[in-house]
């Protein structure tokens, strides 16, 4: 495997100066799959889209085309929300495609609109994203004043409207059914599914499609090109171009768009042009392939290609695209205790074994690593993980509505199984060591990761 | 039900390896209650949306993607489903679950007002660890904080369920109450500056799972091992909630709401749940006074009784028995109302008695429209409300109306003559003047043509009111007008509207039961017209008055006018309560003799000659009647304070003392008396009010029955010569001269709301297990009604009413009723004339409104002291073009005046009051509605000036507003 000279699909207007800009972005063929949608029929556009087997790129990674399918003939009104409330920890792309090309996702946004019929859209954008925001808002304003959304859209005849939302600052919700009630000025809190599912129940409990930011990025040029010329970069499973947001112990953190499943891991954090290796001539401890609520990798895992099947196969996930990779100075219970602190900060209150759960396990690795640790706590952090996700397995199983709360479970199960040891030592080291328990196996309940 | 394997309705699941039916759409959880297995739950309730928040109830599910665990009180039962409550998987979740909500909950059970009735604390006994496994610092808060006058919130103990939070949004419609923060320091918190000022608090304290919630008036009251508690019937107001009443050491502390379907599905308001304060206050009578040398004295029941008597003879026997009067009765139970009824017109030998004080409908209109129950207005597509505001002055029907408008499309249409707690739900809400809402209803069932001002609003309501029946709420709306316009607007809606039926909104306790009593002139013991029911009550009775007497207006203005020489208030202090204070003022000066019996010693009583302590609602039994018509029992929980009797015995042994023996001895004898001899209450028995059916309550026969042999229905009305006499006391709306009763009344009732209401009976029916009880009610009766288990009832007994053998008393216990006479018809409205409309207003004037708020001045409010705090002094509300136009600020101090007095008060700035049109709260702390209105004239007219000082007030504050900026 290699870096591939793949084509440049959604960065390419990112070194662009004016690439924000209706003029920039329209000399650059934008808005021209705009124009050639609105002359064809919205099946046309949903079969380009259903032929690119784009899988969505918010971290579920189910195929685009197949959920707008999955619309109810005949309901109306109908929503297409775009989830901009990227805030998975490591996770950095989305936030690059709205500053940098805003138009490009107005387009996109427009295109899945029309192809699902949905007259109205909502742009859901992190609080925090400023820049973002406001270099949407203006894009939307030029397109508005432009005639390229709202009545009459290029003179087509067919009009919607798109509003944008700015989130309050919540991670959950990043989650679709929490960012609808969110939408809807409620409690972030998810929905259980089913009966909600969006595409049947969503905002307003009305048919709803959310999509990621990156998904309808692509839509643009998978319309200008075909939706084979998509499939055909890529594998025949994981088709297409893919942002990756590389972070942590490299030499070139950043966004990457690299072609997926002949990419591996290996080149995205080696090559030269990509992550550069780890910093410092120092050597991978582990990494995380997928955003924080993915179970962690390790050198036996650089090969693997950046591939959905494949990565969910050894037992993690790609997630988000987010790989955060870590040396060999990390201290993986550290590591493991500040990424169960976010999500127990992030947990928003609405499932018991969530909103208990994960700041309990917070607090005992913070215990642990303040020298309080007792040989117990080991089973207990497992026990108390079971209890958010039965059998600690993956993909996980949950006693909550949505993943939040097995996701601060992924970390520790994987540091457990991995460096049980620097748990030991903090526990050996501090002021309730006693006699280290013989024979007990605390990771014997554990599904083998 | 075992013939519906034809067609199978219902879907087979599997719980723990048992085969359960359910109902389709049911949620697990329910089905598998039902079917004997209970899953442990926090979060669900059965009245609220689920949410799934606790995940207590979590099991393992299989619906053929092998078993996941789910929460059961979010998923619809479907067919094949398998579900595992003790499997090893469900168990441990479960009891990971509870080890969660324990982690932080704090162990103050032996001073929580929840230990002993927690479910967390039964789970943990039943199934939790006996040791934690946490050994972190608990998460802390300060300890408990008010989130309103009446609630306390101790977060440290709440487990986040959603539940108060659910009630308050989804039932209260008052989001007062939220969740603040996020993850682990989520906490349910008001507003800032913003408390939770619902009337409808306390449900939420009744349905914490934990002891997170406290009511102010039971916190540190009791242990719940320590309560004995009864089964009985609010009587704050007519709704009729069920209620269990608890005690502890012989007080009641608590009052708790009983989930009966038909009525308050569990809820209470606040005035309700927590007026018990009122029964233990030290200010209640607990000894007879008798007035000596001008001052009340002590006095025993002897002395008391015997002055009591001695001065109603002589009175009776100087001045004729019209010189006595009997107001009040609303506070009673129904025996103790029949008992007083049959004292008034037996021994007293009057028909001077009124259970109204004003404020209410003529009886003839209360009993004789046809009646609507508080189902069949939630579903009735279309209710019209004529009357007051339903949220002040009858929470809990508030809040059925509210979930029906909300969860179900009821369509509200409000004619009232300012906003109301309702209006904001309404689909079409119009203003009238006071004392034209007739005009307006003529108005909008003419389609808006020719009306007045904004035409279009009209119509607009006229195309929602739609061409069929629809359910009125009627009552009235402002005790500154009389009720003629209303009542000829009801009269109105039923002649368009053919099976248009009535739901009464009237608010005292039990005057409907009074009402059935015969506690109005013109009217005897079981919705029968003075006229038609003579001989039948003379027979039974021994006597019965020739001519109807006076209403509680016309005993006052005839008291005023020296011509009463007896009158009993009857828990009723016309001085704080009648609308018209200086009427009442020289009524019951004017009175010879005047003997109180009431609980407290209100300003009337103070006014007496003897005053008689009674006893009140828990500290007697009985049956009371609810707006509908809805009879429940009332059950005796506490001894009443000192020598307290009950109304009834007061009546027996008063009639006793003046020479006459009304053979009754018991509450049983009483209700037994009842059934027999009136004849809207024949069938139901005393066994009957025993059965568990009666614990939703009984109703009598519908007062719409049909007229199967389409007979024309004959005036039933009394029509006294004295037309203009009665219309000068403004209470005789239905003057001789009147166009026939309506004819459609007799044919429009068969489409009520119908197939619904017959299947709810069904399966009521199922869960009772009496479907046979079911085939009875529809053998034999004509499918009229229609609507649900409580018109099938109704129907029975209509059915019994009308002719079946049990119908005549049988003479039996009484002496008199002769063999064979058929019992009385029951009243029926009869429509009189529009009134010609009120008198012309002159350019200065403006009219006065005065609704209620659910708390005021009156006796349980302000005996209850966590209540009586929240009855805030009412300023005058007025139009903000109309204060602009007198120069005026909101706030400024302003002079009123009326034909009656002058006063001086604050006036709000309010756009729900109507140009035209100022509103002041009736008896408010101050009192001063009353002041105003002149009870003999239809509408009250004022003229509202500035004070040359205030005014100065007014504008420099003005123009301090204007510099502050």
């Amino acid at each position: 495997m290699a870096v591939t000279d793949a084509p440049k699909i959604i960065t390419t207007r990112f070194d662009l100066d004016d690439g924000r800009t209706l003029a920039g972005y329209e000399r650059t063929g934008g808005y021209e799959s705009l124009r050639a949608a609105l002359a064809s029929s919205p099946a046309d556009v949903l079969a380009e889209v259903k032929a690119a087997n784009l899988q969505g790129r918010g971290g579920a990674g189910f195929p685009a085309g197949t959920k707008w399918g999955f619309l109810p003939a005949d309901v109306h009104p109908r929503y297409l929300v775009v989830n901009g409330d990227e805030s998975e920890p490591g996770t950095y792309k989305d936030r690059l495609l709205m500053e940098r090309d805003p138009h490009q996702l107005i387009e996109g946004v427009l295109l899945a609109s029309y192809a699902v019929e949905a007259k109205q859209a909502f742009i859901y954008v992190r609080g925090e994203m400023a820049v973002a925001q406001e270099r949407l808002a203006t894009a939307l304003n030029e397109a508005y004043a432009a005639g390229l959304v709202g009545r009459d859209i290029a003179g087509s005849g067919w009009s919607m409207d798109v509003v944008l939302h700015w989130g309050a600052g919540a991670y959950i919700v990043g989650e679709e059914t929490a960012l609808i009630e969110s939408l809807e000025g409620r409690r972030g809190m998810p929905r259980l599914k089913p009966p909600f599912f969006p595409a049947v129940k969503g905002l307003y409990l009305q048919p709803t499609i959310v999509n990621n930011v990156e998904t309808l990025a692509n839509i643009p040029w998978i319309v200008r090109n075909g939706g084979a010329a998509f499939a055909g970069l890529g594998t025949e499973e994981s088709a297409g171009m893919r942002l990756f947001a590389l972070s942590g112990h490299v030499r070139n953190p950043g966004v990457y768009e690299v072609e997926m499943g002949r990419t591996t891991f290996r080149d995205l954090i080696e090559a030269p042009v990509l992550g550069g290796g780890i910093r410092d001539g120092g050597t991978l401890k582990a990494f995380i392939p997928g955003g924080a609520s993915a179970p962690w990798f390790y050198e036996e895992h650089l090969d693997l290609p950046l591939s959905k099947a494949t990565v969910d196969k050894a037992g993690s996930m790609l997630g988000s695209g987010a790989v955060v990779v870590m040396d060999h100075t990390t201290d993986a219970v550290k590591a493991c205790a500040r990424i169960v602190r976010f999500f127990a900060h992030e947990s928003c209150g609405k499932c018991t074994p969530c909103r208990e759960g994960t700041t309990w396990l917070h607090q005992i690795l913070q215990r642990i690593l303040a020298g309080d640790g007792r040989w117990s706590d080991l089973e207990l952090l497992l026990d108390v993980s079971d209890n958010i996700s039965p059998g600690i397995a993956w993909p996980p199983r949950q006693t909550t509505i949505c993943p939040l709360g097995p996701s601060a479970v992924s970390p520790i199960a994987s540091a457990l199984r991995r460096f049980r040891p620097e748990f030991e030592a903090y526990i050996e080291g501090g002021r309730h060591a006693g006699a280290r328990p013989v024979g007990v196996d605390v990771l014997a309940g554990v599904a083998a990761g | 039900m075992a013939e519906q394997t034809e067609v199978k309705t219902t879907v087979s699941i599997t719980i723990d390896g048992r085969t359960v039916e359910a109902q389709p759409g049911e949620l697990l959880i329910a089905a598998a209650e039902r079917a004997g297995t209970y899953i442990p739950r926090f979060c669900y309730h059965p009245r609220m949306e689920p949410v799934g928040m606790c995940r207590m109830c979590i099991v393992e599910v299989d619906t053929g993607r092998g078993p996941a665990l789910q929460p059961s009180c979010m998923i619809p039962v479907a067919d094949g489903m398998t579900v595992s409550t003790e499997s090893e998987v469900t168990k441990k979740a479960q009891d990971g679950v509870l080890e969660f909500l324990l982690i932080n909950h704090p162990l103050d059970c032996p001073v929580c007002d929840k230990g002993g009735e927690c479910p967390l604390q039964d789970q943990t006994l039943a199934f939790g660890p006996g040791e934690s496994r946490f050994v972190e610092e608990k998460r802390h808060y300060a300890k408990p904080i008010p989130l309103s006058d009446l609630v306390y919130m101790d977060r440290e103990r709440c487990i986040l369920c959603d539940r108060c939070t659910r009630f308050s949004t989804e039932v209260a419609g008052d989001p007062l109450i939220t969740f603040v923060n996020r993850g682990n320091a989520t906490e349910v918190n008001t507003f800032p500056d913003d408390p939770f000022a619902s009337y409808f608090s306390g449900n939420t304290v009744q349905i914490c799972p934990v002891g997170a919630l406290l009511a102010r008036p039971y916190r540190f009251k009791a242990r719940p091992w320590d309560l004995d508690q009864v089964e009985s019937t609010c009587t704050a107001c007519a709704v009729g909630c069920r209620m269990a009443v608890q005690s502890s050491s012989d007080a009641v502390v608590r009052h708790l709401g009983i989930d009966v379907d038909p009525v308050n599905w569990g809820w209470l308001c606040d005035k309700g749940r927590f007026d018990f304060e009122a029964l233990s206050d030290e200010g209640r009578l607990t000894t007879p006074f008798v007035r000596r040398e001008d001052e009340l004295v002590e006095a025993s029941w002897s002395e008391a009784l015997t002055r009591v008597a001695e001065g109603l003879a002589d009175a009776r026997d100087r001045h004729g028995a019209a010189s006595l009067a009997v107001l009040g009765g609303a506070r009673l139970a129904n025996e103790d109302a029949y008992v007083w009824s049959k004292l008034a017109r037996s021994v007293l030998g009057t028909d001077n008695v009124d259970a109204q004080l004003g404020d209410g409908l003529p009886a003839e209109a209360v009993l004789g429209l046809p009646r609507a129950t508080i189902d069949a207005a939630c579903a009735a597509g279309t209710v019209v409300l004529l009357g007051p505001d339903i949220k002040e002055e009858l929470p809990v029907l508030y809040l059925r109306l509210r979930d029906a408008v909300v969860h179900k499309g009821l369509r509200l249409i409000e004619l009232s003559p300012t906003e109301t707690g309702l209006t904001r739900l309404t689909a079409a809400s119009l203003r009238h003047r006071p004392g034209e809402v007739a005009q307006l209803m003529d108005a909008l069932l003419a389609g808006g043509r020719g009306t007045r001002g904004d035409g279009v609003e009209v119509a607009e309501a006229a195309a929602l009111l739609g061409d069929g029946p629809v359910v009125c709420v009627l009552g009235r709306a402002s005790l500154a007008e009389s009720p003629d316009s209303v009542v000829a607007a009801a009269g109105a809606l039923l002649e368009a509207r053919p099976g248009t039926t009535f739901l009464s909104a009237l608010r005292r306790g039990n005057v409907h039961g009074a009402l059935d009593m015969g506690l109005a002139p013109g009217v005897l013991p079981g919705r029968v017209s003075l006229d038609d029911g003579r001989a039948w009550f003379a027979d039974a009775w021994g006597s019965v008055p020739e001519a109807r007497g006076l209403d509680a207006t016309g005993t006052l203005s005839a008291a005023a006018a020296g011509r009463i020489s007896g009158l009993v208030l009857l828990g009723a202090d016309p001085l704080a309560d009648f609308p018209d204070r200086d009427l009442a003022r020289r009524g019951v000066g004017g009175a010879g003799f005047v003997v109180a019996i009431d609980a407290f010693l209100t300003p009337s009583a103070q006014q007496a000659d003897v005053v008689l302590p009674a006893a009140v609602f828990g500290e007697r039994g009985g049956t009371t009647t609810n707006l509908e018509g809805r009879i429940s029992r009332l059950n005796q929980k506490v001894t009443a304070p000192g020598s307290a009797r009950v109304d009834w015995m007061i009546a027996v042994e008063l009639a006793s003392r003046m020479g006459a023996d009304l053979g009754l001895e018991s509450l049983e004898e009483i209700w037994d008396e009842i059934e027999r001899i009136a004849p809207s209450h024949a069938g139901l028995t005393s066994d009957r009010l025993r059965t568990s059916e009666a614990l939703d309550g009984l109703l009598p026969a519908a007062t719409a029955d049909v007229e199967t042999e389409g007979a024309p229905p004959t005036m039933s009305q009394v029509d006294e010569p004295g037309t203009s006499a009665a219309a000068a006391q403004g209470t005789d709306h239905l003057p001789g001269n009147v166009q026939t009763e309506e004819s459609s009344l007799g044919t429009g009732t068969g489409s009520g709301p119908g197939a619904e209401g017959s299947e709810g009976a069904a399966s009521m029916a199922a869960a009772f297990g009496a479907e046979a009880d079911v085939a009875d009610y529809g053998e034999g009766t004509t499918p009229a009604e229609g609507g649900g288990e409580a018109e099938a009832i109704a129907l029975t007994a209509d059915a019994v009413a009308q002719g079946a053998s049990v119908g005549e008393p049988s003479g039996g216990g009484t002496e008199g009723a002769s063999e064979g006479a058929a019992s009385p018809r029951t009243i029926r409205f009869a429509r009189s004339a529009a009134p010609s409309g009120p008198p012309k207003i002159d350019s200065y004037s403006l009219r006065l409104v005065s609704g209620r708020k659910l708390y005021d001045a009156g006796t349980l409010v302000q005996h209850s002291p966590s209540l009586a705090g929240l009855a805030a002094a009412a300023p005058l509300r007025v139009n903000p073009a109309d204060l602009h136009r007198l120069g005026l600020t909101s706030g400024a101090r302003i002079r009123l005046s009326s034909s009656r007095t002058t006063l001086v008060m604050v006036a709000e700035a309010d756009l729900g009051v109507p140009r035209g049109t100022v509103a002041l709260t009736f008896n408010q702390v101050g009192q001063l509605a009353a002041d105003l209105i002149d009870a003999t004239m239809a509408v009250t007219d004022v003229r509202l000036e500035t004070l040359a000082e205030t005014s100065r007030v007014g504008s420099r504050s003005s123009r301090r507003e204007s510099s502050g900026g």
